[in-house]
């Protein structure tokens, strides 16, 4: 072990402790400063502090917090997502909060976070700290849901979000404590370590605990059988809440079992069959779900379950492999999904939208550039090259045919079938409704087109160069291994 | 410049597109003069690499090869053969055509038309030139989205079916063909030590008979729905007929031809055992394509819906010609493919303008046009007698060689197919009668104004190509003959293999007698 683990070491934890203080300095000086778009700048200063800091650590794994925090660039490449998607999220959010008289300043100390918390949950190597990251990440979010404090679609989001939030957290903690009871230990590398002898001496407990941790993380990343409360969530959430649920608390549910089940149960191997009856169920609900919407945000949330199984597809196969296709997956979905919904967030903007995917009717003839980047990203939702969503999905499902699971293939890529029907029925809409139809004029901010800029622009570059985040990706490893 | 000829050919439409974005929208001639200018200079550029081709030369010319993912081995790998050479000068110039065609027929959302059509142009382009499968992947499903545009938004009453219809029979043979794909990929990796998407190379690997089958058919399958083959049709009629008349002809012209080309680039030379195992399955089904299709365009009412369905029927003959897997049938299955292009692109063409004049495609609200629009009536008739196969012109040459290579292959096939050509005089002839001869009997056809010269010029590069073709093939077929004889001859070394392992009992594969175990799993 590592001389550097014995010990805490602080400054391993700069990108999150910097983003905690900007977090409590907004929370102090919010009721002094009248002017929120200034809360909303110090927030993105935090954000992208913390995100130059994390930077600074690619490639120089350490250890702190004896051995409890475990910083890799496994652990950066996810806080690099998380961090990405709080940045975007919070530039959508200040005018769609203002042209919903919601501007409240909680709103960005809740943002942060939350971040942070995703951040100690990709950064550790212990069951009980990166259940300790889910808490500070899951409280901040049950919060964001119901910030429409007098919307009664809100509250429900907000209360069922919790409510099955802690019955998750109620299996996880079980979890954990049944793998303490086999192993003496909840720090993942000894359990990796002494998994052949844990298994023979105390299996059943051992495979119990994954099971229940798994049930617990599947809540969060929404994989099916325990999706039920995604969708009215993500209906009756502020849109930039919603947008920011689709990406970073997946992202960190999946660090987390990627870190549990490849790296410290990862000897686990009949696990697998796990994984892929996961992976089918999800995709295959998700997909079919989402044909049937009415609403935009309904039919998003129904697209994220979809794309948990499309990496829970790279899950089954599991190895070092999985770990890159389903980071680089992530990495790319975080723009391309953000993208999707920094433009209901536009619509949504518009005084008494639902986001019903009829709002989108005449958009091309309006604004034909908004339309336009629509259709971006809703072919990269669906897969289709030159975009960010083929090459990820060319890349996880190689993992899965590399290891033989042709079959698990096919069936992925009939779900993406699947998909293509109700993505582009987005596009119908926004093209093919008749021209004289009214597409009431949406307000253009600044904000909003950084946003729209990047997440484009990460698309496209991620689908026509991917050389480079590939590259990254292979090098998102766990230490110690 | 031998290098770099390919690329800009390929992409010069993708940078006029990204330069028409900029043009103020409301600027609609600028804009269609911007697209034009583009494609004729896109033509040149292609006229100019058709100059620099050597067509007696063997295998791949002006290759490029520069890595693009190199963790898979993927690279930006270009080339052509003859084969690629004549689709994409047929691609060069029907683009140029479409252009003039739509100048007055799209009328609202000129500048997304124009961008649509340049992208489609790049798309089709890159399936063509590509020499990486990847590469080709990708422009392969690239291009269905500019075509979904041109289909879902200038189409007609039923657009948004067709359009989507037209995506979703294409995507579900894409996506297994992915599959196959990546497959592939690990089989080379564990053949070869590394990963490599390069097609001549692929060529060359050996692929153990069961896999290759299942390989087979899932390219075979994302190909035949493509082309289409009977029974994966159906998505053809609706979207021709829905598609606007520039969708129909680049539709008919080209993007058909990218099917029957993924056949002749890939299955034949990637999978020679298996394409040999399914010559009878895909013959047949290509019999019931060619008469089935003459059949039902028999009955249409609409002209554009009888040409779509000729459409069927004709490339029945491409497909039954390239499984006769001799140097006759694959040369006349290639020139068919540019024939069918030339000849069922001037159809489209001329119901398209019949249509703006009348606004209705029903046969029996014609008759005696050859009275009022000589002209017209003279153009449609080459065209017709083309798609027919008359002598002196370019169909008969290609269904010609089309029979004779099928004849040596088996008889009975083409004796069947024979039929076909009669049944497609009855159909083209019928229809002919009835719309520019007999007498005027609606009023409305009377006053029905000649060609212009817009729509002459559109006409005449056609024309002269159906006579030029017709009566004098050589420069076509000598530039097909490497390429073909090349592919003929990949083709026949593992026949002979094959049948030398029927004898022998060997276990070989190709011509290679197996040495390699070649499997995928474990890492």
């Amino acid at each position: 072990m590592d001389i550097k683990s014995a010990a805490i070491f602080f400054d391993i934890l700069y990108p999150e402790i910097f983003l905690l203080a900007v977090g409590m300095f907004i929370l102090v000086v919010g009721n002094i400063f009248k002017n929120r778009t200034f809360l909303a700048y110090l927030a993105l200063v935090g954000l992208i502090g913390a995100l130059v800091l994390t930077l600074q650590q690619w490639n120089a794994p350490q250890s702190g917090f004896y051995g409890m925090v475990q910083i890799d660039n496994f652990s950066i490449f996810f806080n690099v997502i998380f961090l990405s998607a709080g940045i975007i999220a919070t530039l959508m959010a200040r005018d769609y909060l203002r042209a919903h008289n919601i501007e409240r300043f909680e709103f960005y100390p809740l943002i942060l976070f939350a971040t942070v918390g995703m951040m100690i949950m990709a950064s550790s190597a212990d069951l009980i700290v990166i259940f300790l990251g889910l808490e500070i990440m899951s409280i901040p979010l049950y919060v964001m849901a119901g910030f429409f404090r007098n919307d009664p679609n809100s509250n429900e989001s907000s209360v069922k979000y919790f409510i099955m939030g802690a019955f998750a957290t109620a299996f996880l903690l079980y979890g954990i404590a049944l793998i303490y009871g086999a192993a003496g230990t909840t720090d993942l590398r000894r359990i990796m370590t002494d998994l052949g002898y844990l298994v023979s001496h105390s299996g059943f407990f051992l495979y119990s605990g994954a099971l229940l941790v798994l049930i617990g993380f599947g809540f969060k990343v929404a994989a099916v059988p325990f999706h039920m409360w995604v969708p009215d969530v993500y209906q009756g959430a502020p849109t930039p809440v919603t947008a920011y649920f689709s990406v970073a608390p997946k992202a960190a549910g999946f660090a987390a079992i990627l870190r549990i089940f490849i790296y410290g149960l990862g000897g686990l191997n009949e696990l697998s069959v796990i994984f892929w009856i996961l992976a089918i169920l999800t995709m295959s609900v998700g997909n079919l779900m989402a044909i049937f919407q009415t609403n935009i945000k309904r039919m998003l949330a129904y697209s994220s379950i979809a794309h948990a199984g499309y990496i829970m597809v790279a899950l089954s196969v599991g190895g070092d492999g999985a770990v890159s296709a389903a980071a680089f997956y992530l990495l790319a979905y975080t723009f391309f999904n953000l993208g999707g919904f920094a433009i209901v967030t536009l619509i949504n903007s518009r005084t008494g939208s639902t986001a019903a995917i009829d709002e989108m009717k005449g958009m091309s003839v309006r604004h034909p550039f908004l339309a336009a980047l629509l259709a971006l990203f809703m072919f990269a939702l669906a897969g289709f090259p030159p975009t960010a969503g083929f090459f990820g999905k060319f890349y996880l499902f190689s993992e899965a045919v590399k290891a033989g699971y042709i079959w698990l293939t096919v069936i992925a890529v009939m779900n993406s079938f699947v998909s293509v029907y109700y993505y582009l029925r987005i596009v119908v809409v926004a093209y093919f409704g008749k021209a004289d139809e009214e597409f009431a004029p949406v307000s253009f901010k600044p904000a909003i087109w950084l946003v729209l800029v990047i997440t484009a622009a990460g698309t496209l570059i991620l689908g026509l160069l991917p050389q480079f985040g590939l590259q990254l990706a292979q090098m998102c490893m766990f230490s110690f291994k | 410049m031998e290098d770099r000829i390919l690329t800009l050919v390929t992409f010069f439409p993708l940078i006029g597109a990204v330069l028409l974005m900029f043009v103020p929208k409301e600027r609609d001639d600028s804009v269609k003069s911007i697209a034009l200018i583009i494609a004729f200079i896109t033509f040149l550029f292609s006229l100019m690499m058709y100059s620099m081709f050597d067509p007696v030369a063997n295998g791949m010319q002006f290759e490029v090869n520069i890595p693009w993912i190199s963790t898979f081995g993927i690279s930006y790998h270009l080339g052509i053969d003859g084969i690629s050479l004549l689709l994409i000068m047929l691609t060069t110039l029907l683009s140029v055509i479409v252009m003039i065609s739509s100048w007055n027929s799209v009328k609202s959302g000129v500048k997304g038309y124009f961008i649509s059509m340049l992208m489609l142009e790049t798309g089709m382009l890159g399936v063509f030139v590509s020499l990486d499968l990847f590469l080709f992947y990708v422009f392969w499903e690239a291009m269905l989205i500019p075509m979904y545009f041109i289909i879902g938004v200038w189409g007609g009453p039923r657009k948004i079916y067709a359009a989507i219809k037209f995506v979703l029979f294409t995507m579900f043979g894409s996506l297994l063909m992915l599959v196959a794909l990546l497959y592939l990929m690990f089989m080379y990796h564990s053949f070869a030590g590394e990963y490599s998407f390069n097609m001549i190379e692929l060529y060359k690997m050996p692929i153990p008979l069961g896999a290759q089958t299942y390989i087979f058919l899932a390219f075979a399958l994302a190909f035949a729905i493509k082309v289409p083959i009977w029974p994966f049709h159906t998505w053809l009629p609706d979207a021709h007929v829905q598609a606007p008349t520039a969708g129909s002809v680049i539709l008919a012209g080209v993007l058909l031809k990218m099917g029957t080309y993924g056949f002749i680039r890939i299955c034949l030379p990637m999978f020679p055992e298996a394409t040999l195992q399914f010559v009878p399955l895909i013959s047949i089904l290509s019999l019931i394509g060619i008469i089935y299709g003459a059949l039902v365009a028999m009955v249409q009412r609409d002209i554009k819906s009888l040409v779509a369905y000729s459409s069927v029927s004709h490339l029945g003959f491409v497909m039954l010609g390239m499984m006769a897997l001799n140097v006759q049938g694959l040369e006349g299955s290639v020139l068919q493919m540019i024939n069918h292009g030339i000849s069922t692109g001037a159809l489209f063409l001329i119901v398209g303008m019949i249509y703006e004049r009348r606004h209705t495609r029903m046969i029996s609200d014609f008759g005696g046009l050859a009275k009022s629009m000589p002209v017209f009536s003279t153009f449609f008739m080459i065209a017709s007698l083309s798609s027919i196969g008359l002598p002196l012109t370019n169909g008969f040459v290609g269904e010609f060689l089309i029979l004779l290579g099928v004849y040596k292959a088996n008889p009975v096939y083409a004796i069947i197919a024979a039929t076909g050509v009669i049944l497609a005089a009855c159909y083209m002839l019928w229809m002919l009668q009835r719309v520019i001869f007999g007498k005027i009997t609606n009023p409305e056809n009377e006053k029905l104004k000649d060609l212009d010269l817009r729509e002459k010029i559109i006409l005449i590069p056609l024309v002269i190509l159906i006579f030029w073709i017709g009566i004098y093939p050589k420069p076509f077929l000598e530039r097909i003959e490497p390429a073909v004889k090349n592919i003929v001859s990949i083709v026949n070394s593992s026949r002979t293999a094959s049948e030398a392992r029927m004898s022998k009992g060997y276990k070989c594969v190709g011509d290679r007698c197996d040495t390699h175990t070649v499997s995928i799993g474990g890492n």
